[in-house]
């Protein structure tokens, strides 16, 4: 049996629909398990228990200061100066653009103004308690950084404090 | 009038050149992979504005997460394997070689040093387990986190020549005296500077 032969030459072609399909379907697969997104890092630098507590304390005007208490509830209190005088507070704001960073934007700004010195800004002390979490402190850190506050520092609650806290229903 | 000849284009679409740019980037991204490793403490990182990569090298993480459960890694298998030596010299526990080898692939792990044996030997589906790695004890009387961190530290100064960079890695959830202790450990070690783990923030 002979084939015939036409003489017709039938162009290779092949349906490559499958093989698109197939080919995104991996491509896919390995966007969503690779991490491209890698993580931050935001650099904390604390103050050295050693010299705490010879002359940090000292010579720091209160008019100069800040405290935040960080509480629970994402909530902060805030006072300028001394505890037992305030200057200004104790107030409760909330965390991020309408609670605090207003607040801290206009300490800048008066400060120097306040103390006649460029050099001499706010100095701000974060607290936070025991019942604040983790989120509220890297919140309260990054919004140092979107400040721009040039000083700042953790440091340890007092009792005091954890009583104001407990006072104003933040400690709980 | 006769009949106005339409010509109808074809529906078939060539298929190569589509074929080819997704082989391309298929290729791409099997190339760039570096396929998401299980961690054995999942955490919600919280995020923050800082745009500064974590580095790849010389860093050590401590890991904070499900209540108050600490986790420690270090980058480098030569850093890991040094690091096993001074732990288990300090505390008389001695490894085989091929356990060391073997530890030398973990990323991070969260067991007392008693039972970093048992973990050695599981593979890492196992290791992953709920409930396996119960966290290093790091409380005052029995403070293995500091020596971990210690032997890290000072591993990386002998393998790498350099100063290791510690990291906290914690559950955005986590209360702050969980994260205290840990920053109270580095700094008893006079390590004032370290970096906090976080996800970007989209815009506030």
């Amino acid at each position: 049996m002979a084939e015939l032969n036409t003489g017709k030459k039938s162009t290779p072609s092949v349906d490559l629909t499958p093989m698109v399909d197939l080919a995104f379907l991996l491509i896919t697969f390995f966007m969503l398990t690779t991490s491209i997104s890698k993580p931050f890092a935001m650099d904390v630098a604390m103050p050295d228990k050693t010299e705490e507590n010879s002359d940090d304390q000292l010579d720091v005007a209160d008019n100069r200061t800040i405290t935040l208490l960080l509480g629970s509830d994402n909530k902060i209190e805030y006072y300028m100066g001394l505890l037992d005088r305030p200057i200004e507070g104790p107030t409760v704001v909330d965390y991020g653009k309408n609670g605090i960073r207003p607040i801290l934007l206009e300490k800048i700004k008066q400060v120097p103004q306040i103390t006649g010195d460029p050099e001499k800004g706010l100095i701000v002390i974060i607290r936070p308690s025991d019942k604040a979490n983790y989120k509220n402190l890297v919140d309260i850190l990054d919004e140092m950084k979107i400040v721009d506050a040039k000083q700042y520092m953790i440091g340890d609650i007092g009792s005091a404090e954890v009583e104001l806290l407990t006072r104003e229903n933040i400690y709980n | 009038m006769g009949k106005i000849k339409i010509k109808r284009a074809s529906t078939k679409v060539d298929m190569t050149a589509m074929c080819d740019v997704s082989f391309l980037l298929l290729t791409f991204f099997i190339l760039t992979a570096t396929a998401r490793q299980p961690e054995p403490l999942p955490v919600d990182m919280p995020a923050s504005t800082v745009q500064i990569k974590v580095p790849d090298t010389n860093l050590g993480t401590v890991t904070v997460g499900g209540g108050g459960k600490v986790f420690f890694g270090v980058t480098g298998p030569n850093i890991r394997i040094n690091m096993l030596n001074r732990v288990s010299e300090k505390y008389g526990i001695t490894f085989t070689d091929e356990e060391k080898q073997r530890f030398s692939l973990i990323d991070g792990f969260g067991v007392p040093i008693s039972r970093l044996k048992d973990l050695i030997a599981m593979d890492n589906t196992q290791r992953i387990a709920k409930g396996v790695q119960p966290g290093i004890p790091a409380d005052s009387t029995d403070n293995q986190l500091k020596e971990w961190i210690y032997a890290a530290r000072m591993a990386t100064a002998e393998v790498n020549d350099e100063q290791m960079r510690i990291a906290i890695k914690g559950d955005a959830d986590e209360d702050y005296p969980a994260i205290k202790k840990v920053i109270d450990i580095l700094q008893e070690q006079s390590l004032n500077k370290f970096s906090l783990i976080t996800n970007l923030r989209v815009a506030d």
